[in-house]
Formats: C-alpha cells, sequence, structure tokens
C-alpha cells in the first residue's frame, strides 16, 4: 500500500493467530507452523471454524470473557495476552467464526520469533485459515526465511491459483495441499467453493515439483464422494508423492455441522478401505492419518 | 525394638535389601569422621544431605572400572584371562561386575558395551550374538537390580550399538539405563534415530553431549549412574547435596543469601567432602589393596568430588516471594536470572577451593545437579530443573536448560515428553536434540507422553475440546481413574524410577 503523499511504505503485516514453535504434524521433521487468519472457504467440517472469517469488533466476546483479557478501545476489541487463560470462552461466544486473539505482525516481527526457534527446527509451515490470503506478506516472508538455511513449506486449501501466482512459489519448498473433494456437487455443497481452482493447483504443483503432499479427509458413510476424491488424486499423483488419508474427527466441528456429517470419528478399518484403494492406483506413498 | 531388628523383621525387604541396610547400620556405629557443629546444625536443618552416604566411606562412591584393560590383560585376583570370543567375552564381564563396589553395593557403570564387544560380536552369526546377548542383558537385570546400573554406547554406529537397541525394545528391562554419547558429526542420523525409536518405546537411551563431555573431561569420559560424567578408570569419590530451598529459609533476603548464606552452606559442604575424600584416599583400605586399585582397572589420580545441588527452582522462588511456581523460576526472566546468579556464585567458590586428591580435575571438585530422591516430596525439583506441572513449552524448557546445564560436567538432564503422534516421526526429535546440544544443553532424555489428545495435523487443538474430550474418555473407561498426577507423565516417570529404586541411595 503507498500513501498518495510521496512514497512512504506502509508494512505489510497478517494476521497471526497462533504460533507452534515445534510441530511434528505439519510437514516433516520438526517445524515451527504458523496459523494465520482468514479463509475464504467455509468448510462444513472446518476444526477451527473461529480462523475463518476477521473480528468484526462487535464486541460480543468483551463481555464475557472471564479475566477481562479483552477490552473495546476505540471501537477495535484489543486481546491482552498476558490476562487472558486461554479459556476459549471467546470463541464459543463468537456468532462470526472469528477471533479476537489474532495478532497483527510485520515480517520482522515474525522474524524474530523464527529466528529464536530456528536451531531446533528444519523449517516452517504457514497455515491457517488459509495462508496464501497472506500471499504479499508471504512473498516478503520467505526468501528471509530461506536466508536462515530453513526450509518453507505451505498447507494451503488451494484457493489461490499457483498458476498465476508463481511469484509465491519462488522461495517456497513445497505446497501440502488439501484435496477435500472431487465430485463438483459434493464440493460446493462441503466447502461452498469452486473446487476448479484446487484440481488446477494439484495439476500445476505436481509439474513444476512443488508439491509436497496431499490431503484428503474421509467421511463417515459417505462412499460414493470419498471414492471419487481418493480415486482422482491417487490417479493423479500416483506415487509422486505423499497422500495422507485423514480420518475426519467431530472435534472442534460446529454442532450443526457435526449432525450433518457425524458426531463421531471415521472408522480406523473404514478409512483403511480408501488407503489400500489409493495404493492400488498407484499412490504408493498414501499413509493413514 | 532395635533398628537391627526392625530391618530383619521388616518383610517388605529382599534379603539383598536388609543386607544393605544392617551394613550401613555397622558403617554408621562409627564416629570417627567428625565434623564442624556448624556442619551438624545444617545437616539437622536438611539444608544439606549425604545422600545415605553413611558416615564411614569404604570406597568411593561411583566406579567406572578400565574395562578395556580387563579385556586386554585379564584380571589376576579373579583369575580371568583375556577373552578370546563374545561367550567369554560375556562370562568376564558378568563375574567382574560382581565384585564393582558402590553406594548401590552394585556396578554404576557396565562399560561402553558396544565398543567392547563389537569385536567379538563380528565373529559370530548376528542371531547367535543377538542370543547371547539377550542373555547377558537379562543376567544383569535379574542380578545387578537396580537402576542406577548404566551402559554407554556410541557415538559411532555398530552392529552390537543395534543389537542392544533390539533388545531393549524386545525385552523391557528397567536395568541397564543406557547412554547414547551423541555427536552429530560422528553419530549418523540413521543410528541416532534408531536410539531415538528406542527411547520412545523403553525411555532409553538418553543421548549425552559427548562434545561437551569431552571438551571437559577428554575421550576418556563415562556416563554412569543416573547420568554422572566421571571419567574411566576412575569415579566419584562422594556426592552429598546443597538442598537449596531448605538453605534460602536461614536467609533474611536474597542479598543475604547471595552473600553470606549461600557461601557458607558451600563451605560447610566442602569441609564434608575434603574430609571424607582424605578418609578414603588415606584411611581406608580400598586404595591400597582393593585389586580394583592393585590391578590398575581404576586409579586414585582419576577420581573427583561431585559438589551436588538440588532444588534451584524452589529456593529462588521462595527469595522471590513467588507463590505460583507457573509464573517462577523457568518462567519469569527475574526468577532464572537470579538462579544463573546462584550458580555463579556455587560455580565460583567451588572452583575456588583446592581439593584433595582430584589430580585429573585440576584439584577441583565439580558440580552435579542432582535429581532428588523419593524422600524429596515437592520441595526440591530435581537440580536446577523446572518444578514438575509449571513445565512452559518444550522451547522453553530447553532454553532455561540450555543456560544451567553447562554448570554441571559431573551430571544433570532433563527429560521431555512427546505426544504419541512422535511414534510415527521420531525424525522431528532430531533437529531438536542436535539444536539444543549445539547450545549447552548437556542430557536429555525423552518418552512418549500417554496422551488422549493428539493433533492430527494442519489443525489447532482448542483447550475446550480437549476438555471435552477428557470427559468423553473417562465415562469410556471409567474403570481406570486418570488421577491428574497420574495423567502428568514426568510423574509418572519419576513414580516408575523411584519404584526400582526402591531401597538403593546411589543417584
Ligand atoms: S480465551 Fe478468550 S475469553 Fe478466555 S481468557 Fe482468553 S481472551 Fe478471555
Ligand atoms: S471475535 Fe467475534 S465476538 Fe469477538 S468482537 Fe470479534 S466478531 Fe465479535
Amino acid at each position: 500500500m503507498r500513501s498518495t503523499a510521496g512514497y512512504s511504505v506502509m508494512k505489510i503485516t497478517a494476521p497471526v493467530n497462533k504460533i507452534i514453535p515445534f510441530s511434528n504434524v505439519d510437514g516433516p521433521s520438526n517445524r515451527m507452523a504458523i496459523f494465520f487468519q482468514g479463509c475464504p472457504f467455509n468448510c462444513r467440517f472446518c476444526h477451527n471454524p473461529e480462523t475463518i472469517h476477521m473480528c468484526n469488533d462487535c464486541g460480543d466476546c468483551v463481555k464475557t470473557c472471564p479475566v477481562g483479557a479483552l477490552s473495546l478501545k476505540e471501537g477495535k476489541v484489543t486481546w491482552n495476552k498476558d490476562l487472558c487463560v486461554n479459556c476459549d470462552t471467546c470463541i464459543k461466544t463468537c456468532r462470526h467464526d472469528a477471533s479476537p486473539k489474532v495478532t497483527r505482525m510485520t515480517t520482522d516481527e515474525l522474524m524474530e520469533k523464527i529466528l529464536e526457534v530456528s536451531p531446533y527446527i528444519q523449517g516452517i509451515t504457514l497455515s491457517g485459515g488459509e495462508c496464501t490470503l497472506q500471499k504479499e506478506f508471504i512473498k516478503e516472508l520467505f526468501p528471509k526465511v530461506k536466508a536462515l538455511g530453513l526450509t518453507t513449506l505451505l498447507d494451503s486449501n488451494g484457493s489461490l491459483d499457483f498458476e498465476s501466482n508463481e511469484d509465491i512459489l519462488e522461495y517456497c519448498d513445497g505446497v501440502m495441499l488439501d484435496v477435500k473433494a472431487y465430485n463438483k456437487e459434493f464440493s460446493d455443497w462441503l466447502i461452498r467453493y469452486p473446487n476448479d481452482v484446487v484440481l488446477k493447483n494439484l495439476d500445476h504443483l505436481l509439474a513444476t515439483g512443488k508439491l509436497e503432499e496431499v490431503r484428503t479427509l474421509i467421511f463417515p458413510d459417505r462412499d460414493k464422494e470419498n471414492e471419487a476424491t481418493v480415486r482422482y488424486v491417487a490417479e493423479t499423483i500416483k506415487d509422486r508423492c505423499r497422500y495422507k488419508i485423514i480420518r475426519y474427527r467431530q472435534f472442534g466441528v460446529r454442532e450443526e455441522y457435526r449432525k450433518e456429517l457425524g458426531d463421531f470419528t471415521t472408522g480406523e478399518d473404514y478409512a483403511m478401505r480408501y488407503v489400500e484403494l489409493a495404493r492400488s492406483l498407484g499412490a504408493s506413498k498414501a499413509i493413514l492419518v | 525394638m532395635s533398628e537391627a531388628l526392625n530391618i530383619i523383621k521388616d518383610p517388605t525387604l529382599t534379603y539383598n535389601q536388609e543386607l544393605i541396610a544392617l551394613a550401613k547400620l555397622g558403617e554408621n556405629s562409627d564416629d570417627t569422621l567428625v565434623y564442624s557443629d556448624e556442619y551438624y546444625k545444617a545437616f539437622n536443618s536438611r539444608a544439606l544431605c549425604d545422600l545415605g552416604e553413611g558416615k564411614m566411606p569404604y570406597r568411593p562412591r561411583y566406579i567406572c572400572p578400565d574395562y578395556e584393560l580387563l579385556f586386554e590383560k585379564g584380571c589376576k585376583f579373579l583369575e580371568l584371562d583375556p577373552p578370546k570370543d563374545l561367550l567369554e567375552a560375556i562370562n568376564v564381564l558378568e563375574i567382574f561386575y560382581r565384585h564393582v563396589p558402590s553406594i548401590t553395593t552394585f556396578p554404576v557403570y557396565l562399560g561402553d558395551l558396544d565398543k567392547l564387544l563389537e569385536p567379538f560380536v563380528l565373529k559370530e552369526e548376528r542371531s547367535y550374538a543377538k542370543k547371547l546377548l539377550k542373555l547377558f542383558l537379562l543376567q544383569i537385570d535379574k542380578v545387578l537390580t537396580d537402576s542406577f546400573v548404566h551402559a554407554d554406547i556410541g557415538p559411532e554406529d555398530s552392529v552390537t550399538g543395534r543389537l542392544l537397541l533390539e533388545l531393549s525394545e524386545e525385552m523391557q528391562l528397567a536395568v541397564p539405563n543406557i547412554t547414547l554419547r551423541y555427536d552429530p558429526e560422528r553419530t549418523s542420523d540413521d543410528f541416532a534415530l534408531a536410539c531415538i525409536k528406542c527411547m520412545l518405546k523403553t525411555a532409553k537411551p538418553s543421548f549425552a553431549n559427548h562434545r561437551m563431555f569431552v571438551k571437559e573431561w577428554g575421550e576418556n569420559y563415562a556416563i554412569a549412574s543416573c547420568y554422572n560424567g566421571l571419567l574411566k578408570a576412575g569415579g566419584g569419590y562422594t556426592l552429598p547435596r546443597m538442598r537449596l530451598y531448605e538453605c534460602s529459609l536461614t536467609a533474611k533476603d536474597t542479598e543475604d543469601f547471595v552473600n553470606r548464606e549461600l557461601p557458607r552452606y558451600i563451605d560447610l559442604q566442602l569441609e564434608y567432602m575434603d574430609k571424607r575424600v582424605k578418609f578414603i584416599v588415606e584411611e581406608a583400605s580400598f586404595f591400597k589393596a582393593n585389586f580394583l586399585a592393585t590391578e590398575g582397572f581404576v586409579k586414585e589420580e582419576n577420581f573427583t568430588g561431585m559438589f551436588g545441588v538440588v532444588g534451584l527452582a524452589e529456593c529462588v522462588n521462595h527469595l522471590l516471594g513467588i507463590e505460583d511456581k507457573k509464573k517462577g523460576f523457568g518462567i519469569n526472566k527475574e526468577a532464572t536470572a537470579l538462579g544463573l546468579k546462584i550458580m555463579d556464585v556455587i560455580d565460583e567458590r567451588v572452583k575456588a577451593h583446592v581439593a584433595p586428591y582430584c589430580e585429573a580435575t585440576d584439584h577441583r571438585y565439580r558440580l552435579h545437579a542432582q535429581v532428588g530422591i523419593n524422600t524429596d516430596g515437592m520441595d526440591d525439583s530435581p537440580g536446577t530443573r523446572i518444578p514438575i506441572f509449571a513445565e512452559p513449552t518444550m522451547l522453553e524448557q530447553l532454553q532455561t536448560n540450555e543456560k544451567f546445564h553447562p554448570y554441571f560436567p559431573t551430571g544433570t538432564g532433563d527429560i521431555f515428553k512427546f505426544e504419541e503422534t512422535y511414534e510415527k516421526t521420531p525424525e522431528a526429535i532430531l533437529p531438536i536434540i542436535k539444536g539444543s546440544f549445539g547450545r549447552g544443553l548437556r542430557y536429555f532424555s525423552g518418552y512418549l507422553e500417554n496422551c488422549d489428545v493428539v493433533r492430527v495435523t494442519g489443525y489447532l487443538v482448542k483447550k475446550s475440546e480437549i476438555e471435552k474430550l477428557k470427559a468423553q474418555k473417562q465415562s469410556l473407561n471409567n474403570v481406570t481413574v486418570f488421577g491428574m498426577g497420574a495423567q502428568d507423565g514426568a510423574h509418572a516417570l519419576d513414580r516408575r524410577i523411584q519404584r526400582h529404586e526402591d531401597n538403593s541411595t546411589g543417584q
């Protein structure tokens, strides 16, 4: 953003929901995982619906915080990290699928955190919400991270067309892509966003060697939909990258959707069928998570 | 009833434990070694503790024999020839172990088992070698029934090292303790990973920062007992400890503690150590007549004294009036800084003291972060550890440890718990060890936390969900009552160690 008077440049910031210094489940080895706020999808199964929207400063949660960690200052909700006891009452209160516990950070501020953890990690993973909503931030951040000798991964839902945003991949070692649904109708219902771009990204990332892994969630009793997605992904990627078949888990899912999708976790045997299907179609690196 | 009669009638003691307790009673009936009144006052107030060493030391506390010499020359006293094959090697070791004394009456150091046995293992079929090693480990577990029995492996990969890991997993035995001497330049990632996998399943081996130990001791060091750094063909004469929390109780304030009380207690512990070391070397027959000394398996000049401390966290929190340990030492910068200041005072004062018969360590004693004993309760956390239930994130825990571990050449360590998903991703632990060893961590132990909730991938876990899950889990298995304490991994592990510790006083 440039101001009209002169060329003073405003610093790029990104809304950070959470930083996990050591993560073993957000890509290979030990990584720092950074979760951004905001997502263009609105998946019914979302486990962290509070990361979907940006806070609109309605102030509802300010009233329910038991320790006064939230306040309204000049119409903006502010969060006092030191007072917060992480009870998540605010998240339960919020009717906008947002969270008041979000910090806007510049790349330099985030780099400070990364620098502190850098001796212990192989790299960082940007996740969300949807990290690619912060593409300008990422373009500025990744070269700095690479300069430390760390690897850079994106955990993405594939909503950003990577082909027309090649520059975001320049300093990125790989993308962990969610392919949530192949069947168009199912996809429109499940994620409420057109999935063509996701499927296009699958091809593009494969072609450019930037596909780190693909993940698909297996829903209880949805044989047709599960099979269509797994079949498509497996036939596309073959043995060229890791394929994580993940069991749907009800935890964190909004109540109304839990009723539709299931208030239980997909059975292990049921999910394993799809791992075997994927393997039989040539996706030899398919694993159950 | 006399104390002896109490011991004899106690149905909870094994024969061997009775024997040890009665021997201690005999030892304590002599008053030859006397200390200043000030010392006894500090001892009686529990500020200073002798860790059950007894009144009359008749051997050094920890002995690390030169097993390489045994394999090269054999042993005249025991009429053992140098072994020619694996069966003989194991037989020689088993016989010899029986004659290595220590405070626990069991050997606290079994040797660098992979290096010692590798030439013999390589001459056998792998399956036959494995069978012999299996019987060897079984013998150790059933005869040397003490969890302070310790074997070392590494830094290099070896067939024997691999077999010992395989067997540890298969046999799930408590004894021996195992340490990998880890050097990222000499230990392959593949071998380190095999060790991590075994560690997650069996809580051993632990990782010792090889480069750090080599810098202080040279290549010829051993990790013995729980995590003690000592010299091979040597050992440690004595290990008393300052219970820092109790020490802080007599101070008016922080200034009074740091400038007067602390130095006073340090000097009293030094007085105690000097007298004991001199007694062991000058009066006791050990260095004059025991075959270990006369045949050169140990040399007096390779021994040192271990100056122990325990409960730094509680000491600091008390001095600063911090009641909530979650806001104290290890979390709060001011508290951690005071901890460092206290350690500097101890370190400087102990280094300024000329110690008798400590040739190999520049005539100085070396510091030891004592791990605690089961009678300590919650008053004193092990060494300089952050108290249980107050541990911050692993990152912060490591950062605090990295500041304190360099003070303790004769040993310190911390235990890190990993959630279940690490069983499938052991490679995520190696960079943590590498990173922290490069920054001053000395000793790393890890185990898998028996955790209800694990993060799967790509999303976050909310506290409210965790609680719901726990509630659900409990109703699902209402037979199993999980108290908070039992759920806390570190506590459970401590308990396990204590179970095996039984009557022993070794640390
Ligand atoms: S989690 Fe939310 S409601 Fe709870 S203390 Fe923190 S800010 Fe307040
Ligand atoms: S987090 Fe939600 S409830 Fe709180 S102010 Fe923002 S929109 Fe309102």
